[in-house]
């Protein structure tokens, strides 16, 4: 598999684990304005997902299509991050867990946006600007909720302690990220960590929220090491493909 | 048949948006090419966003259409570079939005991920329906991923905004 392959996997991976994630919440959010965003920002995940997964098929050469990928694929072949196969919790936690990831998944995609490789900087410039907007509600929210009452605050620290070790693997490298970053197709992931850090913090400090001090994260996502959540969520999303391979309608 | 590319521009501007209905085709900018290669006509279209699924049903009213004009060989090609913005609407376009309830883009207030934009800062837009200029966001998220909802406190009237993107 090349390093070009690996990188559409696990940027279309991650984007359709969390397009699925989110989009559970559809008919439940608390409000009905929140459940409209929720599904918006999972139906943007998805569009971006189509567009990374189509790619790898098309860098890999063995008429996998995004659909191929997305649905005939077991757990120990995705490449998503960790985090967002994390259960969805309360909104709170949904919430946090949107905004752990915007902050990183913005910065990345400027940074795809001048790849030396056309195709990843095309999709990357189209999916920035849906992002951007993905980001300001995710943070906006995560203001609203920290700063809000004593219950939503509490619920917003538990969130924000709870999905940390999470979040540092987005910054970890590899051997596939040294051959993309060499390339020039693709950043290496601890050079977005400055940028992360400042939104972060900047967003944390505004929420009255406490930034966890702990350094150690757990890893293993974009190696196809995944928590037992993984499996759980493709026998479900998975399902009508895997018991009627091909269906359409 | 070879129709001239003009005429084949006036067809497709006949063909209205599937989502929103009176806006055509070429109003919302998402038609870039339209180009004979021998006996096959090549039509190139941009998604507006990525996961919009009108796209799918403009690339089939858009094949439909040519097919009923005589064109029996048409290609479809999507292109996402450079990616589509609410600044290629045409001015016809926003006219169109407006008198339809919708109100158009103002241009330059796309999201930028910016934190510190947050605090304040929303564009300024007119109610559709009654002028004025009192209004106020409701979601940044609509009915559609193009628009966001809005209401209007001098009309009262809850409206549509088409965002900048």
């Amino acid at each position: 598999m090349t390093p070009l392959f690996e990188l559409c996997l696990r940027m279309g991976d991650t984007t359709l684990i969390l397009a699925q994630r989110v989009s559970e919440w559809c008919g439940h959010a608390p409000v009905l304005e929140e459940d409209i965003a929720l599904a918006n920002v999972a139906l943007d995940l998805i569009g971006q997902t189509q567009l990374w997964l189509g790619l790898a098929g098309e860098v890999e050469g063995q008429g996998r299509d995004a659909d191929a990928l997305a649905f005939r694929r077991d757990a120990g072949a995705f490449r998503n991050l960790l985090l967002v196969e994390r259960p969805n919790g309360d909104f709170g936690h949904t919430v946090m867990r949107q905004f752990l990831f915007d902050a990183w998944h913005l910065p990345m995609l400027r940074a795809l946006a001048g790849s030396t490789e056309p195709r990843v900087a095309a999709i990357a410039q189209k999916a920035e600007r849906e992002v951007a907007y993905h980001l300001e509600r995710s943070a906006d929210l995560v203001i609203r909720l920290g700063d809000g009452t004593p219950e939503s605050r509490g619920r917003m620290q538990t969130a924000l302690d709870a999905l940390w070790p999470w979040a540092g693997e987005a910054f970890a490298g590899d051997a596939v990220d040294a051959a993309l970053a060499a390339g020039g197709i693709a950043p290496d992931p601890a050079s977005l960590r400055p940028a992360w850090n400042e939104t972060v913090d900047s967003v944390l400090a505004e929420a009255m929220l406490s930034r966890p001090t702990g350094a150690f994260f757990h890893r293993g996502g974009r190696a196809g090491r995944h928590t037992e959540h993984l499996g759980h969520l493709l026998a479900e999303m998975q399902f009508l493909q895997r018991a009627y391979p091909g269906a359409e309608w | 048949m070879r129709a001239p590319v003009d005429e084949i521009w006036a067809w497709l501007s006949e063909l209205p948006d599937p989502e929103i209905p009176v806006l055509s085709l070429t109003d919302l900018g998402v038609i870039r090419d339209v180009v004979w290669r021998g006996e096959v006509l090549e039509v190139t279209v941009t998604p507006t966003y990525s996961g919009c699924p009108a796209t799918a049903v403009i690339e089939m009213d858009i094949e439909a259409a040519l097919r009923r004009r005589g064109i029996a060989r048409v290609v479809l090609r999507r292109q996402l570079s450079p990616p589509w913005t609410t600044g290629w609407i045409t001015e016809e376009g926003r006219e169109k939005l407006r008198a339809f309830g919708i109100a158009p883009p103002v241009a330059g207030t796309a999201a930028s991920g910016r934190i510190a934009a947050l605090a304040g800062a929303r564009p300024e837009v007119a109610c559709p329906r009654c002028g004025s200029p009192d209004t106020e966001e409701i979601s940044r998220f609509g009915s559609t991923p193009c628009k966001a909802q809005w209401r209007c406190r001098a009309c009262l009237e809850p409206f549509d905004y088409f965002k900048c993107h």
